[in-house]
Order: structure tokens, then C-alpha cells, then sequence
């Protein structure tokens, strides 16, 4: 769905100007995004009993899939890509407050110690 | 700069907050009810709620020369016991007629039930019914594309419903565009680690313009910045923008939206 921007000047700031204002800040957030990557890969194995949530490392993945390939709106097909396709209302929420940060089906949310 | 923050949760709040954001230029909030990190046991503990929120917290503000608001309403995360939440709507009109009660907030989806859903249409209605300004919170993460659609369908199954009457926070990058060209207001909220981030409401104003858009900080219990607004004007003269856009997001457009409600009282020189 379209929406026009009204009443706004646009963007002020030149590509490089972008660029030298930005980039350590985001050079940073890379490098936790790969070291939290490498944490994963690092940890201890589960214990018996705990099911850790890998459709959550998973999403990440398909989110950073994302970053390289080349279309825009980067930040609103990454929130799409993490978001609850369903359209029907739950049948319940009892006992459910929180929300995971990516949606898997049911049967993938309930098997895991989160 | 004086900024309005139209979305902060003060009762979880030290007056050390209130000084902070006097001091960087607040001259007035509103307060939606909301859940306490857990659930009432019975309607009379969102009885005493309200009386916080309509008679303690503007004397609180006031002492630091903030002009409180607030919003009225059983929250989505306790709606799912349909009898306890019927129970609290009822109390809900007594309190409409407090001099600071702007209306019917932060009413929504959590986690998008059906008994979620009954009680927001009932929300609805009562604010229909009672010619109130709505305040609508959306899910987090995972579930907020579903639910603000869900919202939006039930705001605009109610004929009374007016769209420029009613405020639809936390929207990101998935669901402004939607909640914009559906003809309502659309608040950004600013929070370190879920929602969105000073840059990225920037971000989103570039992307779609100043019409209809407000930011806060809906600072609450859990891991959130009272400051929010105050770093999101400093984002935006970072980028060079002038100071009458700057005024334009964080002071007309809540004013402009909440003086809907003749309760609403800016700064006296406003």
C-alpha cells in the first residue's frame, strides 16, 4: 500500500555524508551480530531435556540473506520476513504474554525451552 | 525545545525522571493504562489504578511543571478473561469525566485472541458511545503486522469510529504505511532494543513526512528511555533539519491530535 510523503523537505544529507556519520556505529552492530553468531557456535551442547530455539538463529539468517541482495526497503521486508503470516485471530492467549521476535508455526514454538 | 510526550507510563517512574524531562524541554505527557508487569486479581486493583492516574500522578507531574494526561482502559494483556475485563469496562465511564482523561487507551492486541478482540470491539464501542479520543496499542514483534491489521479492521467496522480520532502506536518500517493511508495517526515508539530506535523513526520520517506523526518514549517498567524524544531531536539536527520540523514533530503533532480532546492543556503559553 502507498503512502505519499506530504509537508517534508526529503532527505538533507549527501551518500557521503551518510556514510561518514554512520559507518562505525554500524561496523559495530556487524561485528555483535557475528560474534553473537559465533557464541551459538560455541556454546555448550544442550543438556537433555532443553530445546534451544534455532528457528530464531534461523530467522536470523534469512534476515541477513537480506542485507545482500541488492533491493531496498531492507528494514520493512526483514519486519515482514519475521512477522506472523496467519490471518485469523488466535483461539486463545491463555497463558501467553510475550512474543519470541520471529514467528515459527505452533507445533516448532511449543517444542522449544524459551 | 518543548516536546509533548504523548506515550510515557509514569507510575513506574522516579521523579527523577520527571526532572530529566523537564529540564530537556517536556511540558506535557499522557499516561495510557496498562499492564503492571502482572496480572489484577479483580476489578477493584484497576479501580485504584485509575484513581493513581487521575489523581496522584497530575500532582506528581505538576511539580515539575509537566501538565499530565491519561487514557482509560482495561489492557490487552489481561483480556483474555472476558468476565474480569467486562467487570473493568464497566467501571471505566466513571472515570471519563476526570479533568485530566483525554479517553479510551491503550486499548489493542496482544497476542491477537479472540477474546482479545471481543474486548477491544467493546472498547470501541464505549469510546464511540462516550465521544472519546482513541489510543491503540499494537503487538510486539512478531505479532504486531497481524494484530495492527486486526485493529484497524475493527476501528473501522464501528461507523461511529472517526480515523483522525484515533492515535495507533508502536508502528515500524511493516506498518505505518498502512495505518497512514487508512487515515489514522501513527506514533513511533522509541525503545532501546524492540520497536523501533531514534534513527529509525528519523528514518521513517524521511521516508513518509510529518503528517499525522507522533513520537514517545513509552517508558515504562521494564527496559526503556524517558529521554527518547529529547535523543530522537537531537537525531534529526544531526541530519540537519530545522528547528521548526523538529517542533513540527515533537510539539504540533501531538497538539494538534490530543487537543481533539478540550482536556488537553499544553504548556500555558502553548
Amino acid at each position: 500500500m502507498e503512502h505519499h510523503p506530504t509537508a517534508f523537505p526529503g532527505p538533507l544529507l549527501s551518500r557521503a555524508k551518510v556514510i561518514d556519520l554512520y559507518f562505525l556505529e554500524h561496523r559495530a552492530k556487524l561485528l555483535d551480530l557475528a560474534a553473537f553468531l559465533d557464541r551459538v557456535d560455541r556454546a555448550q551442547p544442550s543438556s537433555s531435556g532443553e530445546k534451544p530455539a534455532e528457528f530464531l538463529v534461523e530467522a536470523l539468517q534469512r534476515g541477513i540473506a537480506v542485507l545482500l541482495d541488492g533491493r531496498g526497503e531492507r528494514t520493512r521486508r526483514i519486519l515482514d520476513l519475521l512477522s506472523d503470516p496467519t490471518l485469523e485471530p488466535l483461539e486463545s492467549a491463555a497463558g501467553l504474554k510475550g512474543a519470541y521476535g520471529a514467528w515459527a508455526d505452533s507445533g516448532v514454538r511449543e517444542a522449544v525451552s524459551v | 525545545m518543548r516536546y509533548i510526550d504523548p506515550h510515557i507510563h509514569m507510575v513506574s517512574r522516579t521523579v527523577d525522571d520527571y526532572q530529566r524531562m523537564a529540564q530537556a524541554g517536556c511540558v506535557a505527557i499522557t499516561e495510557p493504562s496498562f499492564w503492571a508487569g502482572f496480572d489484577r486479581s479483580s476489578a477493584r486493583g484497576f479501580y485504584d489504578y485509575f484513581r493513581h492516574l487521575t489523581t496522584f500522578e497530575p500532582k506528581r507531574a505538576a511539580l515539575y511543571g509537566i501538565r499530565h494526561h491519561t487514557w482509560i482502559c482495561i489492557n490487552p494483556k489481561e483480556s483474555e478473561d472476558l468476565g474480569l475485563a467486562r467487570e473493568v469496562l464497566q467501571i471505566i465511564p466513571e472515570f471519563l469525566a476526570a479533568e485530566n482523561v483525554l479517553g479510551i487507551g491503550e486499548i489493542g492486541l496482544n497476542k491477537n485472541s479472540r477474546n482479545e478482540l471481543k474486548i477491544l470491539e467493546e472498547h470501541i464501542a464505549l469510546a464511540a458511545e462516550h465521544g472519546q479520543l482513541i489510543l491503540v496499542h499494537t503487538p510486539h514483534l512478531e505479532d504486531k503486522r497481524k494484530g495492527t491489521r486486526l485493529i484497524m479492521d475493527a476501528l473501522d467496522a464501528n461507523p461511529a469510529v472517526e480515523p483522525h480520532r484515533v492515535l495507533i502506536d508502536h508502528v515500524e518500517e511493516h506498518t505505518i504505511a498502512e495505518v497512514l493511508d487508512r487515515g489514522y495517526w501513527a506514533g513511533m515508539t522509541l525503545y532501546p532494543n524492540s520497536k523501533c530506535t531514534p534513527q529509525r523513526a528519523v528514518d521513517m520520517i524521511e521516508m513518509y513526512g510529518t503528517e499525522r506523526l507522533c513520537m514517545n518514549s513509552a517508558g515504562d517498567w521494564g527496559e526503556s528511555d524517558p529521554m527518547a524524544v529529547p535523543k530522537a531531536l537531537v537525531e534529526m539536527r544531526r541530519r540537519g533539519y530545522a528547528e521548526a520540523l523538529l517542533h513540527r514533530v515533537c510539539f504540533d503533532n501531538p497538539r494538534i491530535f490530543l487537543g481533539q480532546s478540550p482536556k488537553f492543556r499544553p504548556a500555558a503559553d502553548a
